[in-house]
């Protein structure tokens, strides 16, 4: 234990033990010793510096430029096939009359999904007091927003009309009629509602502090008033702070229920109905374990490439990716667990519709979709036991868009085997996609990459204050020579 | 460095802001509720149509029964427009060579139609039927309001869903003996009692459908 206080010394990265590929290696988990979560900064005015760069530097890197231009296309191709559906009619999608229901739900559940590990992250994990979340809320909750309004445009234009899409919400009119109330398709556009204005709170109240700090650093007046004016005078006074830290719990605990809800009442739109294959009771967990699944997927997805393209390495570390990939391990496990726990009900119920749905959907004609999901949501991702593997950038970045790819997949399955084979054999059909539900499907992907391009570019990506309240720096002790340095020395042995 | 600071007059903006903010949600349900109701968009829609035809002469003044050009709406679903020929049953005779007739004797002539301006539309997907209405005691006025005094006829009535709802809920108080279905002055609420009413409902054997699929098929 000689070696201790060397190691535990500042977020200069020397506790870090070695490296993995590169990158400094610090998801050690030795008993006594915390691994910094900074690495390579001393002072808090190079987090500052690290993360103001990104906004300030004259020119985003090339890559951003690339990826724009290419998220704006598909932008333009979402646009294109969302104005030819509402001109021509819910006829250009391949619907049919039993499947009445596919791309686009299977879109909007995919998108809600996602969004939820920004809120796992912002709001669970800070209630948990679990430090390592500050290098990466800031953009996961970011993704949430942008999420939730792909998600939207789904449920949006599945209706046909799509000029009397206000019906949806239960406002007095000319015809006398009210949405119905006893039905989970109006508890959606709450739920779903209530998640996007939450997290956009949630999100703009915890990045006052850092557009202040860019507000202060900004050399042109235009960029002035603009982070000034969404800064709302913040003056990092003790009372902003007191205040600032109140309102941030209290979001938190807003927000923390909304992580199980949401999805719950999305799982809803399928548990009450009567198909075989919808109306089970594990839907609402499996749902809220899917959801959390590929959202993390998902922070993974956009953390490995943006870590790259900004230089923030330091700040969304090995031990930051590490722990994503663990819970992917663990929420894949759950739903790989719901899988199996789904067919178990459909035997065991001794109800043949169920015992069909079940059958059906593992070898009847959408066999290849099943065992997709099966094999990029739980065979893949067991991968991650090894911690080789977690580790490694590269393999991270794919197993992320594999698991990305099984959890649409799993939304593809459950809506359109239940409904392409339900209890009338006479009705059954089989759902092919149109060019125009693909082209939507990429779009909405163009539009989530668009806005999280421009958010990279123009806002604050790192929560820059939270990161340093877990810099030992923040420590008050921090630098107490003799005494001090003795005191955390004795701790760390008996630890 | 400077630094941007709000001007001291942007507080003044802050109460208007926050009752903005408490207002317009209020707002936007007003809107919505109102300001998209047909009663706001189409009730008083009065079309300039291509011949001045006065309905307040011929059905008001000469007393002429609607059913002589709208000859259909006892028999259809769709009340007729009269076609020119119609009009020159009587015009052959009575001023023919008034000014306002001029399009009326060209369309004669030619045999092309006149252009008429529909002013009561109901959605695609919503089907009515005259004859079912007009042969159990629903007045013309009832819908389409005094058109015997109207110069220029306008849709008085919102003809929304709600609407068609409020009577389909509660019938009674819009029932009249057939005979006097045309009859615009007739009002059922000081002519008949309320038995009479309940009597016509058991006469006509009304029984007002509220499904979806009685006006959505």
């Amino acid at each position: 234990m000689s070696s201790l206080p060397a190691d535990m010394g500042d977020a200069a990265g020397v506790g870090a033990s070695g490296t993995i590929g590169g990158e400094v290696d610090n998801t050690g988990n030795r008993p006594g010793r915390r691994e910094p979560l900074v690495l390579g900064m001393d002072t808090f005015g190079e987090v500052t510096r690290t993360v103001c760069r990104v906004t300030e530097a004259k020119r985003p890197p090339m890559a951003w430029y690339i990826a724009f231009v290419i998220s704006v296309g598909l932008v333009g191709l979402l646009g294109f096939c969302v104005l030819y559906l509402i001109f021509t009619g819910v006829g250009v999608w391949g619907l049919n009359n039993p499947v009445m229901w596919a791309f686009d739900i299977t879109n909007f559940v995919f998108w809600i999904g996602i969004g939820h590990a920004g809120t796992l992250i912002s709001a669970i994990l800070f209630l948990f007091r679990q430090k390592w979340r500050t290098g990466i809320n800031r953009f996961a909750e970011a993704m949430t927003i942008f999420a939730v309004m792909c998600a939207g445009i789904f449920p949006a234009i599945h209706v046909g009309r799509v000029w009397v899409v206000y019906w949806l919400f239960p406002i007095p009119n000319q015809m006398e009629m009210w949405p119905q109330f006893r039905s989970p398709l109006l508890w959606d556009v709450f739920a779903v509602s209530t998640y996007f204005t939450v997290s956009l709170l949630f999100w703009f109240a915890g990045m006052v502090p850092d557009l202040a700090t860019l507000r202060d650093r900004a050399t042109t007046k235009f960029r002035q008033f603009a982070y000034g004016v969404f800064a709302l005078g913040w003056r990092g006074s003790n009372r902003h702070w007191h205040r600032y830290e109140r309102a941030y719990l209290l979001l938190a605990a807003l927000s923390t229920p909304l992580v199980l809800s949401v999805h719950s009442v999305v799982s809803f739109d399928f548990a009450t109905s009567q198909l075989p294959g919808w109306h089970t009771t594990i839907f609402p967990p499996y749902f809220v374990a899917g959801a959390i699944f590929s959202g993390f997927a998902m922070v993974v997805t956009l953390a490995v490439p943006a870590r790259e393209m900004f230089g923030l390495k330091n700040l969304i570390t090995l031990r930051h990716l590490d722990n994503m990939n663990k819970v992917i391990l663990v929420t894949g496990c759950m739903v790989g667990y719901a899988y199996g726990m789904e067919f178990f009900i459909a035997w065991y119920s001794g109800a043949i519709y169920e015992k069909f749905a079940f059958i059906n959907r593992a070898f009847g004609q959408y066999w290849w979709a099943y065992w997709i999901m099966v094999s990029c949501n739980v065979i893949t991702p067991q991968l991650f036991w090894f911690k080789a593997i977690r580790t490694s950038i590269p393999l991270m970045f794919v197993l992320s868009l594999v698991v990305n790819v099984g959890m649409w997949f799993e939304r593809y399955v459950i809506i359109v085997t239940s409904l392409a084979n339900d209890f009338l054999p006479s009705s059954w059909d089989m759902f092919i996609p149109t060019w125009v539900d693909i082209g939507t499907m990429i779009g909405a992907f163009g539009l989530f990459f668009t806005l999280f391009l421009l958010f990279c570019r123009f806002l604050p990506m790192i929560a820059m204050a939270e990161v340093k309240a877990v810099m030992p720096q923040a420590d008050p002790h921090h630098g107490e020579h003799g005494h001090g340095e003795a005191a955390s020395e004795e701790k760390g042995s008996h630890a | 460095m400077s630094r941007f600071l709000f001007p001291k007059w942007s507080n003044l903006l802050l109460p208007g802001l926050i009752a903005a903010g408490a207002v317009m949600p209020l707002y936007a349900v007003f809107f919505v509720a109102y300001g998209f109701s047909p009663k706001t968009l189409d009730a008083g829609y009065q079309p300039v149509q291509p011949v001045p035809f006065s309905h307040a002469l011929h059905a008001g003044q000469l007393g002429m029964d609607c059913r002589y050009c709208h000859n259909t709406v006892e028999d259809a679903s769709h009340a007729a427009v009269p076609p020119t020929q119609t009009c020159m049953n009587c015009h052959t005779q009575i001023r023919p060579e008034s000014p306002k007739l001029v399009e009326v004797q060209e369309s004669y002539r030619t045999g092309k139609p006149i252009e008429w301006i529909r002013i009561h539309k109901l959605g695609d997907y919503s089907y009515f039927n005259h004859a079912a209405h007009v042969n159990r005691g629903v007045g013309c006025v009832s819908c389409h309001g005094r058109i015997d005094q109207m110069e220029v006829v306008y849709q008085s009535q919102p003809l929304s869903m709600g609407w068609c709802l409020d009577c389909h809920r509660n019938p009674e108080p819009h029932l009249r003996p057939v005979s006097e279905v045309t009859n615009m002055a007739y009002q059922p609420e000081f002519e008949l009692t309320d038995t009479e009413r309940e009597g016509l409902l058991a006469k006509y054997d009304i029984h007002p459908s509220e499904n979806c699929s009685t006006c959505h098929r």
